[in-house]
């Protein structure tokens, strides 16, 4: 079969129009991956907003010493609710519930995922934990204030509504090990004839790694969030030393799943990456059985070193050695994605286009932060730089720098394969400009900051402290006007935007081989793949 | 909607295996808080293991794996087209689900009657070895209590399907998924029953 052949046919609208139904019911109970992808990109893109809004109003109470804009208890529940939502609504849903469903049924060949109605059952899961979350934050106590990591003993005596917002990201957890599991199903079960192992594409493997530490490590976090209900609800004290409990079990349990969900944040977007790379490189990718089995490796890797977060808790010596050493072997397989795409760059015939300019400074942001990590992974230097901004500096390079700008890479490139139209190019090149040079102005700075002693949840600082934070919050607002350009040129573009058709990115991919916008079953016959993701002769591109 | 449900019968398998995974990890989150807790009050939870009622825990172990032997029964009926027998045999086993908690409402709410339950004054006075021994009696068996109701729902609604034709010979495999998580319901119980009730 030739698959150039059918991406030239006309779609007339793809599924877009041609399930017969109209209106919102369309959307949100149908079955079909590219819908209910959509509907999750546009729930954890809403998400993403408002936690950037919630992340800028800290930004400018940290403007300068003192109460700036609210006070302290405001402040306190405001960055519990910007973790909160960050993580819980945007970053861990966000690769899988929306790329994940929209591109990878097609990149393997199936005409949808293993489970369709357990697919759309996962959105609804969200979507309602979502709700309990947000019901969470204007009912009981107000919003919560322990920060996202909900730590013991003091979430389990404040009075904020608490119990609440725990049950909303208990719900989110199971609409999470739902897509997991549907996700190694259906890429076990799923790939069309001639999709061997060897031929999965990168962004593919990414997420089936990803599913796997969704479906091993969210349990844990189930039965953690339980615990603190109970505790909070019945009193169980399994938490409470006086009752003959211990909070570090607490930090024991609700690190051990959420260390390796960082991967669940991370892998996807290193899978993004995986597959933009090479396509505006002109070039196969260099080491792709490398960067397959690397995915595998930091997730299980990944899943053992929850301990580095507890360093100054109280444990063993031992304990923090091991996990020490532990930490720092998840930077080889990490290294190896970045030489591996460092070494598809060579040589090729780059075209520096938005997805790709997303793509190549997710690479450099993403070395900044995994570097900074080693400086926490080693005990002796954690112990001065803990609970500091260098920390925040620290994680919000590799989740915002790292995961956030590949979903932006991820949006220039693939969603006009979805609308049949694209962005305005100039527009997306100066949001990039100004999202890269503020997020660096803002996260570098607050590394600066912590390495310097500034803690990091303070609601106060003292005046030394100013002159950064000024700088940070500065580069805060730059970062914001990009992304509110990018969002306008973006959507806009979308709907209004020059054609988009056939595969004018020359990617090698199967999801480029069907018509644009992609038909109900995304095939119009069964397709035989015959050469590799990368393998852009055999695509019949140059 | 338009989608042709073809019918993967590995694949339908292989989910309900890797949910079986993800139930054993959040039971796993408990036994690690009873391994870490028995090391740190060995003697509190001894002296608390001997108040439970071994006798009661004993029936219910009997009463779960004769109900996982109906279970297996009625998916071999089914394949048989013994679609009577298969409802028969599920029906058994919602029985013996219900016999268990009516076992289990007696053993909670004697030892409530006592004054035994998380948060009460009597285990606050006590050793906070106790304490915690109840805490997690309770969280592990009211979390495996619920997992009972929610798999004699579950098989009831698959035996509803089993009756009007819709699960046959040819198409059992919601009927063994059903009957695999009851599997795990009662393993599961297998764990817990020698933890708290026998070796202490």
């Amino acid at each position: 079969m030739n698959q150039v052949e059918q991406a030239d046919i006309p779609a007339a609208g793809g599924f877009w129009n041609d399930t017969g139904k109209r209106g919102i019911t369309a959307w949100i109970f149908s079955t079909d991956h590219k819908r209910i992808g959509l509907l999750y990109l546009y729930s954890v893109f809403g998400f993403f907003l408002v936690g950037a809004v919630l992340g800028l109003l800290l930004r400018i109470e940290l403007m300068a010493p003192g109460r700036t804009i609210m006070n302290a208890q405001t402040y306190n529940a405001l960055f519990t609710v910007h973790g909160v939502v960050m993580i819980f609504l945007f970053i861990i849903p966000g690769f899988q519930g929306s790329f994940g469903n929209l591109v990878m049924p097609i990149q393997i060949g199936a005409r949808d995922v293993s489970f369709p109605r357990l697919n759309l059952l996962s959105w609804w899961l969200f979507i309602i934990g979502a709700v309990i979350i947000v019901v969470a934050l204007f009912t009981g106590g107000g919003p919560p204030d322990t920060g996202w990591t909900f730590y013991v003993p003091f979430s389990s005596r404040t009075g904020t509504n608490v119990s609440l917002a725990v049950f909303g990201v208990f719900v989110i957890g199971f609409s999470s090990i739902l897509t997991g599991l549907n996700f190694v199903t259906t890429i076990h079960r799923l790939r069309a004839e001639g999709m061997s192992w060897s031929r999965v594409p990168l962004f593919t493997w990414s997420l089936y790694a990803t599913a796997w530490v969704q479906i091993l490590a969210t349990p844990i976090l189930a039965i953690t969030l339980v615990l603190v209900m109970a505790e909070r609800l019945l009193g169980t004290g399994l938490f409470d030393p006086g009752q003959g409990g211990d909070p570090i079990m607490y930090q024991h349990l609700f690190w051990i799943y959420s260390h390796p969900a960082v991967y669940i944040m991370i892998l996807p977007a290193m899978g993004v990456i995986s597959d933009i790379v090479p396509v505006f490189s002109r070039k196969p990718i260099f080491g792709y059985k490398m960067i397959a089995f690397s995915s595998l490796a930091i997730a299980a890797a990944g899943s053992i070193v929850w301990g580095h977060h507890m360093f100054t808790s109280g444990m063993s010596d031992t304990a923090v050695l091991v996990f020490s050493f532990l930490t720092f072997i998840v930077a080889i397989p990490s290294a190896i994605k970045v030489f591996n795409w460092v070494s598809t760059l060579y040589k090729g015939s780059i075209s520096l286009e938005a997805p790709m300019l997303f793509a190549l400074s997710f690479i450099l942001l993403f070395s900044i932060g995994g570097l900074s990590g080693l400086i926490l992974g080693a005990a002796a230097t954690d112990i001065h730089v803990h609970d500091t901004h260098f920390v925040v500096g620290h994680f919000h390079y590799v989740m915002f720098g790292g995961a956030g700008f590949a979903f932006f890479a991820a949006m220039h490139y693939w969603l006009p394969k979805f609308y049949g139209r694209r962005y305005a190019e100039k527009p997306a090149v100066i949001a990039w400009a100004l999202m890269f040079t503020g997020f660096n102005i803002l996260y570098f700075t607050m590394q600066v900051l912590g390495m310097r002693g500034m803690p990091r949840r303070y609601y106060d600082y003292l005046p030394e402290f100013a002159p950064l934070n000024l700088v940070a919050t500065i580069g805060s607002w730059i970062l914001a006007a990009g992304l509110v350009l990018m969002v306008i040129n973006l959507f806009r573009g979308l709907f209004k935007g020059a054609e988009f058709s056939g595969n004018p990115w020359g990617g090698a991919t199967l999801e480029w081989s069907v018509p644009t916008p992609p038909p109900s079953e995304n095939f119009l016959q069964e397709p035989v793949v015959t050469h590799g993701p990368y393998d852009y002769r055999g695509a019949g591109i140059p | 909607m338009s989608h042709p449900m073809h019918k993967d019968y590995t694949g339908a398998k292989l989910g309900m295996w890797l949910f079986l995974f993800t139930e054993l990890l959040l039971f796993s989150g408990l036994f690690l808080l009873y391994a870490v807790y028995l090391r740190r009050y060995p003697h509190e939870f001894t002296t608390a293991g001997k108040q439970l009622n071994w006798v009661l825990g004993s029936a219910n172990t009997v009463i779960l794996l004769t109900s996982s032997l109906f279970a297996a029964m009625a998916v071999t009926a089914a394949q048989r087209s013994e679609a009577r027998r298969a409802v028969g045999l599920i029906g058994g086993t919602i029985l013996c689900a219900t016999g268990f908690m009516i076992i289990k409402y007696f053993e909670w709410s004697a030892k409530i009657g006592h004054g035994i339950y998380p948060g009460s004054e009597h285990l606050k006075a006590g050793a906070p070895g106790e304490s915690v021994f109840f805490g997690l009696y309770y969280m592990t068996t009211g979390i495996h209590g619920l997992h009972v109701l929610i798999g004699g729902g579950l098989l009831a609604w698959i035996a509803a399907k089993v009756k009007g034709g819709s699960v046959n010979a040819e198409h059992f495999v919601l009927l063994e998924n059903g009957a695999l998580y009851w599997h795990l319901v009662d393993l599961i119980w297998i764990f817990i029953f020698p933890l708290y009730y026998l070796i202490l």
